[in-house]
């Protein structure tokens, strides 16, 4: 249990959380990048899911894009970003490749790799959230004279609104624990601490890094799991037990993934 | 020709360089037209590339192999654990839910994080990769086998034990084989996500075609990156294909029912 101890001692340690490099740059860097690769997700992924539910189309591939997410390992493609570089392509003007965004390459490749990462459970929960309102109220909002829009916006969005959140907060919580993989690739964030303990043998290191990660992931989850509490409408469906909903009888739905 | 592709200073690539020219230059330059011609060489540097899986052929094989072996392992060393779990989940309902919330915090601890967590107890082995992929697995199969036992119908469950039945032979020759296609989901579900993270298996050089990835980005190697990272996609389909092929065979009740 000695590398428990030491693990102790390292978290314990304010020198190891302070200073250039220290735990909690990473820990912003992480936080930096989960954000962002969380709001490009949504920016992309959302107003599809949301508008093929809407239409009631594509339904194969808005399932299917989970089970193909699963077979793509996040290292292999953080690993091909990195090395194709493909903002080389336009030859250094745009944004250029060492200083692209706050971390260079490795940060820019993950903020991508990501943001494609966290896109299956955002589109399948909002594609399966629109689907899954009542077709009555959907004809009832018609018979009132709805447009399309109308509809999406005043009858299915506040119904689909609890299992979208539930997507997102599964997401959130993915894409945090994967982007310590970033380390692998001489990225930014508290996955360094990780690799860095545990290629100096420093084993207390990194677990500490390990425990720090799995702390943040935890208070990430309460929060997430608070705000969708309160955008859920009291009285609609999953008000009560959001998890009910969001596909426990099927495992495969509901079931997370990991980085890999 | 490794010497070549290997290279990943600036240095040692125009010291390559040099040698190929000289080597040109002085007649005997059977070596360096066919290193110009290999288009995994260090100057061609091609994303998919054939000789390159035909010179490293074993090696390739031998990943693949470990992969295969690494991920098979991990997913039914989490079924044999996952098993008694929810066996007995199911018979102390109180334990459900903290059954269910370890077995899901588990996957809160990011893998590259559980390896070397466990490096201290298991070493730099495949032990390691397996047991820690096995937790994982362990979340989503224990979840399956508590759906599928529960999506039995009472009244299989009753006619068996008006034959006599009991609890052991209820279990095994009714209620698993009803329980087969949501477990055979989730089966699926842990094979596919094992095969993709046992690459992070690197870490400790147990990661099969992850071990490839790992050189192909430290050696700026992008034949062996891409086709590794093929390897993957195409590993997962085919264990993935093998399972649903294994379903239909356990399954000869639902055949024309199901797709």
């Amino acid at each position: 249990m000695r590398v428990l101890q030491d693990a102790w001692r390292y978290l314990t340690d304010a020198g190891s959380w302070t200073g250039d490099g220290g735990m909690l740059e990473l820990l912003a860097q992480q936080l930096l990048l989960t954000a962002g690769a969380l709001a490009l997700a949504l920016a992309l992924g959302l107003p599809l899911a949301l508008w093929l539910g809407h239409l009631g189309r594509g339904g194969f591939l808005a399932v299917n894009v989970s089970n193909i997410g699963r077979a793509i390992p996040t290292f292999a493609l953080l690993a091909l970003l990195v090395t194709a570089d493909p903002w080389g392509w336009t030859g250094g003007y745009f944004p250029g490749t060492a200083t692209l965004g706050p971390f260079g390459r490795g940060g820019a490749a993950t903020l991508v790799a990501l943001a494609l990462f966290a896109l299956p459970p955002i589109i399948t929960n909002a594609y399966t959230a629109v689907r899954e309102v009542p077709e009555d109220v959907r004809a009832a909002a018609r018979g009132m004279g709805m447009s399309g829009a109308q509809v999406f916006r005043r009858a299915e969005w506040p119904l689909a609104l609890p299992l979208v959140a539930s997507g997102v907060r599964l997401a959130l919580v993915q894409v945090w624990a994967t982007a310590t993989i970033a380390a692998l690739v001489a990225g930014p964030g508290l996955g360094r601490v990780i690799t860095d303990g545990f290629f100096r043998t420093q084993y207390g290191k990194g677990i500490a890094g390990a425990i720090v990660v799995a702390a943040v992931a935890l208070v990430l989850e309460l929060t997430a799991a608070w705000v969708q509490r309160a955008v859920t409408p009291p009285g609609a469906p999953g008000s009560r037990a959001p998890g009910a909903r969001t596909g426990e009888s099927e495992p495969s739905a509901q079931a997370p993934t990991v980085d890999s | 020709m490794t010497l070549l592709a290997a290279a990943s200073t600036p240095l040692g690539s125009s010291l390559a360089l040099s040698t190929a020219f000289t080597g040109a230059s002085t007649g005997a330059g059977s070596a360096a037209d066919t290193a110009d011609a290999r288009c995994y060489s260090r100057l061609v540097n091609e994303w998919f590339c054939w000789d390159y899986v035909r010179d490293y052929r074993p090696e390739i094989v031998d990943a693949t192999l470990q992969h295969v072996a690494i991920t098979v392992a991990s997913v039914a060393f989490g079924l044999l654990i996952a098993f008694p779990l929810a066996l007995l989940a199911r018979r102390v309902p109180r334990l459900e839910g903290t059954i269910l919330g370890v077995s899901t915090g588990l996957y809160t601890v990011p893998s590259i994080a559980l390896f070397p967590l466990l490096v201290p107890f298991t070493g730099l082995s495949a032990t390691t990769v397996v047991i820690g992929l096995g937790l994982y697995a362990l979340t989503i199969l224990v979840r399956a086998l508590l759906e599928g036992l529960r999506a039995v119908p009472e009244e299989a469950r009753e006619a068996a034990r008006g034959l006599g039945y009991g609890e052991g032979r209820l279990l095994l020759k009714v209620e698993l084989p009803l329980a087969v296609p949501v477990l055979v989901a989730g089966l699926r579900v842990a094979t596919v996500s094992t095969v993709a993270l046992t690459t992070v298996g690197s870490l400790v050089s147990y990661g099969g075609l992850g071990n490839l990835i790992r050189d192909g980005v430290q050696g700026n190697f992008r034949a062996e990156l891409f086709t590794a990272a093929v390897l993957c996609v195409v590993l997962a389909v085919l264990l993935d294909a093998l399972l649903v092929l294994a379903r239909r065979l356990l399954t000869p009740w639902q055949r024309g029912v199901a797709a």
